[in-house]
């Protein structure tokens, strides 16, 4: 009905358009005044470098010590992530099909944690990790990383659990296959796409977090990305050049993940939210 | 014994069918109990025990004197206290109204532009707004602090070039300017999870109910107003709660842009800032860490979480079975 060029559409498309401007020129001003050297930075902020230098780079990966950082939060991120799933799709798998009042009562328990930011129990978290020997330890930012997913990988798997027709279960159970051999061979690859969806929806919170690090990580050893950052911009706020790099360092793996699947991203990060 | 689920009339086979559904519980139970455990000792139980402990003091990390209410008369009324943590509280409400003014209507209005699937390059619009979203928040607050710088900054170049030199201002360093300026940012950051909510939400919006008021006559804008919001009214609501979180927990934006202290002179410092000073870094000029306190601070966010959560499954839920149907 609505014709390519009405009135209506190329409206749209200058709001459109003028928004994407409002949100790209930022990001290219950060990734291309990242390789050209400092006095050009002023003299022509917005176009191509006439002179290019990864100088900026080269510094932040070796004196910034990120080569470190960004093995650290692979680690943290990994690690919290392939937890969250296994936990998660464990418990999910009990919550699905166990239906007693007891299992409702724990459901609401563990999604009544996506009302609540973890952060307003850090002063006794900061206690916990401090008696477990875990402060300055990549080890202590894990568990809170799981805890903090539970909540949303239990609600959004039960709820994918419990919509896979149960004669499929049923089925291997009559065979005689035990609970685990259910939820290894039948459940866990039916629920793929929803794993991908609590993959992204931690993901993020967890690689961009800064929150934990900040309190819990003085070490150098063991900064994260994101702390890193923080700590390098403080010292390059002048040089630009530097300061930019390491922003775009730590802003390029998740820009290129996101560019390569944005649509699942996008699903991903507002499944939970949507389905609330 | 599995055969029992077919066939289970048979008396003998009645005991089978309990002896295996006990067996079934206790494997779920087993499946339970990891996340269970990580959830209550990492989760559940320091918010509740962060709470207990606003009802003590002591110094260095464990408060063992219990000292009732004292804590919460120190932040109320304790002029050293009470101005930071109010002047915080109203900040961070400040903070949220813009979220919502700005953010959320704009997440409105791109996410009905979107839901025209005629629309050409849907898809990269779309993934353009929620670019922003995907990014650490202390880079892109850090990206925008030098882009507001207001000497060298790129903003008030541009504003020069195009002749408005004289709206340059120092964006970040105006008492009165720096709030609203970083509330601009974060909402350019997160615009696209309305965004996606919205559009979401149009789009179980079935496309006859608009028809058939087109048919009647009804203008675009009619439909909108009459047909499209009313039965948006439950995602509002979510976006709204979620903004709500969201917004009470802001941390990085204001460490990125201005500092722990809420620079200058504390006009942007909001709750979680300021919960961070006391509780962690030490607040001017005691600049020791209170764990008493800090608890204190963090239990008042919590319940003003509580009473925005409670507003919102009271009010804010309506209309869902018109948006199911």
């Amino acid at each position: 009905m609505t014709r390519r060029f009405s009135p209506g559409m190329i409206v749209t498309h200058l709001v459109l358009l003028a928004w994407s401007l409002v949100v790209l020129i930022p990001v290219w001003t950060m990734l291309i005044n990242s390789i050209k050297p400092k006095r050009e930075i002023f003299r022509n902020p917005f176009g191509l470098p006439s002179e290019v230098t990864l100088d900026g780079y080269s510094n932040a990966w070796t004196a910034g010590r990120f080569d470190l950082y960004f093995r650290n939060s692979i680690i943290v991120s990994v690690v919290s992530l392939l937890l969250i799933l296994l936990l998660g799709s464990l418990a999910a798998y009990a919550l699905a099909n166990w239906r007693s009042r007891l299992s409702n009562i724990l459901y609401i328990y563990f999604i009544a944690g996506l009302m609540i930011p973890i952060r307003l129990g850090t002063i006794n978290l900061f206690q916990i990790i401090q008696s477990l020997g875990l402060t300055d330890n990549l080890l202590g930012l894990i568990p809170i990383y799981v805890a903090m997913g539970m909540p949303i990988a239990t609600f959004v798997l039960t709820s994918f659990i419990r919509s896979v027709p149960a004669e499929l279960s049923d089925a291997a159970r009559i065979d005689g296959a035990s609970e685990w051999r259910v939820y290894l061979s039948v459940i866990l690859p039916l629920i793929r796409p929803a794993l991908a969806t609590v993959t992204i929806f931690n993901l993020l919170p967890i690689w961009n977090d800064l929150w934990f690090p900040l309190i819990f990580i003085r070490n150098q050893e063991a900064r994260t990305v994101t702390l890193g950052v923080s700590l390098l911009f403080g010292q390059y706020q002048t040089d630009w050049t530097r300061a930019l790099a390491a922003l775009s360092m730590a802003a390029v793996p998740v820009l290129v993940a996101y560019l390569l699947m944005s649509s699942q991203f996008i699903k991903g990060l507002t499944a939970g939210a949507i389905k609330g | 014994m599995a055969n029992s689920v077919l066939a289970p009339a048979r008396a003998s086979e009645q005991v089978e069918i309990t002896r295996w559904d006990v067996q079934r519980r206790r494997t779920w139970v087993l499946f339970l109990i990891p996340a269970l455990l990580i959830y209550t000792i990492f989760m559940a139980f320091p918010l509740f025990n962060s709470m207990r402990l606003s009802f003590y003091q002591g110094q260095g990390l464990t408060p063992d004197r219990y000292v009732g209410l004292e804590n919460y008369v120190t932040l109320f009324t304790n002029p050293l206290w009470r101005d930071r943590f109010f002047n915080a509280v109203g900040n961070t409400f400040v903070f949220f109204a813009i979220h919502m003014l700005v953010q959320n209507t704009l997440g409105l209005l791109f996410a009905t532009l979107l839901s025209n699937t005629r629309l050409f390059g849907r898809n990269v619009y779309r993934a353009i707004i929620f670019t922003p979203a995907t990014m650490s928040v202390l880079v892109t607050g850090f990206l925008w602090t030098l882009i507001l710088n207001p000497r060298w900054g790129m903003l008030n170049q541009v504003l020069e070039w195009i002749g408005l030199g004289a709206l340059a201002r120092p964006w970040l360093g105006d008492a009165n300017l720096a709030l609203p300026t970083i509330s601009l940012v974060s909402s350019w950051q997160w615009v696209g999870l309305p965004t996606m909510m919205f559009l979401a939400g149009l789009l179980t919006i079935s496309d006859e109910l608009s028809e058939a008021a087109r048919v009647d006559g009804a203008s675009a804008w009619q439909i909108f107003w009459r047909i499209k919001l009313p039965l948006l009214r439950p995602t509002i609501g979510i976006v709204s709660v979620l903004t709500f979180i969201g917004n009470f927990n802001a941390f990085d934006v204001i460490f990125a842009m201005a500092g722990a202290r809420g620079e200058p002179a504390y006009a942007t410092d909001l709750l979680a800032t300021f919960f961070y000073r006391t509780a962690i870094a030490g607040e001017h000029p005691v600049a020791q860490p209170n764990m008493g306190l800090g608890a204190a601070v963090a239990t008042c966010t919590f319940l003003i979480l509580l009473t925005g959560v409670s507003l919102w499954l009271r009010f804010g839920r309506g209309g869902e079975e018109t948006l199911a149907g």
